[in-house]
């Protein structure tokens, strides 16, 4: 009581929130998801301490890995998550304003470990990376082409790269599937494609024709539009190797 | 099962919450501890391992547990580097290991359609005597389990079940009570489940 109201409302709204969470995460478990990614948006812009309890209740449901990514900019944040229990940390814009934050999470906790996002957008002179894409008005061009970036965080110890096509993204027209196969070739490590998936043949395509390691989706899935079962299924039939 | 009582030693690296959770879902109750007295007293032994081969061997010697291990009689899993931590040797850092089981991990090599390291869900194969070993129970022939890794051990005669990454390595082996998993059951759905429940059968 002696915090009043709002404390308790604001911790009120976090269980809800976290008991959605993790009500959706076994949903996904049980339809046959193969990995989990979290974007922790309670990650504080400036930098103060946040409080990731949540990410050991994941942990203690979920029997398949996952990955958390969301304001992570130091090896201790990313000691924190791993300690709650998460599988993979995944690092986006504080990789672009510090990419030495790549080999020193890769140096302290393996490759294995370290999960780059890239947010890439097709421009008049070619790819570009952006950066602050969580808020759509600090959103800006990072100064890098995509492709160089992407062999960048490799030799710095990207385990894994996550290449979100801003040009797809919400617009479930399918994933760019050009783009990906284009950063395919520069990609030496596992490459999920993200952004774009409306339909079943989208991922077919995207398996298809960018070989990519993994799809990611998250609109379809939450909006029930397309059941992770049914999805693996199809993909079977069309010769993509899936876990089913 | 719920009696059993295991041990996790602790290897310093992070990551081992999911192993622990994955024992709390079955209802065991697990310590993780580098203590020799209460690793030799429990009912089950687990060696997970995530880093490298060089750093965990390093930290087991100073625990002393290079030398507790290979005595203890008790069932034991390694999982992961622990399997490797198990073997000869690991061409990681040039790493001597605990010397338990016959080989030494070797590297895969990065080519086309095979970005090392080998993460995601592959299919295992039972060899050898595969078909009757206990830790293998209810578990089909192509199951898939989850996998993080970098190195590996060539199929030997310890191997019940492998997988094909380029070449085909070691996903299960196992002499007298000592077992080894290369990949994440903790995170490998229901089939992982299966695994730790058949591992902490075995006495």
């Amino acid at each position: 009581m002696r915090d009043g109201q709002v404390v308790k409302g604001v911790q009120f709204r976090n269980h809800e929130i976290v008991g959605d969470i993790l009500a959706l995460a076994q949903r996904y478990v049980d339809e046959g998801a193969d990995e989990l990614v979290f974007y922790d948006i309670t990650a504080s812009p400036d930098g103060r301490s946040v409080d990731r309890g949540w990410i050991n209740r994941v942990a203690e449901i979920l029997n398949i890995p996952f990955s958390v990514a969301g304001g992570i900019r130091s090896v201790a944040e990313a000691e924190e998550i791993l300690n709650y229990g998460a599988d993979k940390i995944s690092v986006n814009t504080p990789a672009l304003a510090n990419p030495d934050l790549i080999d020193e999470l890769a140096r302290r906790f393996g490759t294995q470990c370290v999960v780059i996002g890239i947010d890439s957008r097709q421009e008049s002179g070619g790819y570009r990376v952006y950066q602050y894409t969580g808020d759509p008005d600090k959103t800006r061009e990072a100064g890098r082409e995509t492709v160089q970036w992407v062999r960048e965080v490799q030799e710095r110890g990207a385990g894994e790269i996550v290449l979100n096509c801003m040009n797809q993204d919400g617009v479930r027209q399918g994933y760019d599937a050009e783009q990906l196969r284009l950063v395919r070739q520069a990609c030496n490590v596992p490459l999920i494609a993200s952004g774009g998936a409306g339909a079943m043949e989208h991922f077919a395509d995207v398996f298809n024709l960018a070989r990519v390691d993994g799809a990611l989706a998250a609109s379809v899935f939450h909006k029930a539009i397309i059941e992770i079962g049914d999805l693996k299924a199809y993909l079977r039939e069309r010769g993509v190797e899936v876990r089913l | 099962m719920s009696a059993a009582r295991v041990a996790i030693i602790d290897g310093g690296g992070a990551n081992i919450a999911s192993l622990r959770f994955a024992l709390e879902r079955l209802a065991v109750e697990s310590e993780l501890t580098v203590d020799i007295a209460t690793i030799r007293s429990a009912s089950h032994v687990i060696l997970p391992g995530v880093g490298a081969a060089a750093d965990a061997m390093n930290r087991l010697r100073k625990a002393g547990l290079d030398r507790v291990i290979p005595e203890l009689t008790q069932p034991v899993l390694g999982i992961c580097l622990g399997l490797q931590l198990l073997l000869e040797a690991s061409d990681e850092d040039d790493a001597e290991c605990l010397g338990i089981l016959r080989g030494t991990a070797r590297r895969f090599e990065a080519v086309a359609d095979q970005p090392v390291p080998h993460m995601g869900w592959n299919r295992i194969t039972r060899t050898n005597g595969g078909s009757v070993v206990g830790l293998l129970n209810d578990i089909p022939d192509g199951a898939y389990f989850y996998f993080v890794h970098s190195y590996a051990l060539d199929v030997n005669a310890t191997t019940v079940a492998s997988a094909t990454y380029g070449w085909d390595f070691s996903a299960v082996v196992m002499h007298n009570n000592f077992m080894a998993t290369q990949f994440h059951p903790e995170r490998s759905g229901a089939h992982g489940a299966a695994l730790l429940t058949n591992f902490l059968s075995c006495y």
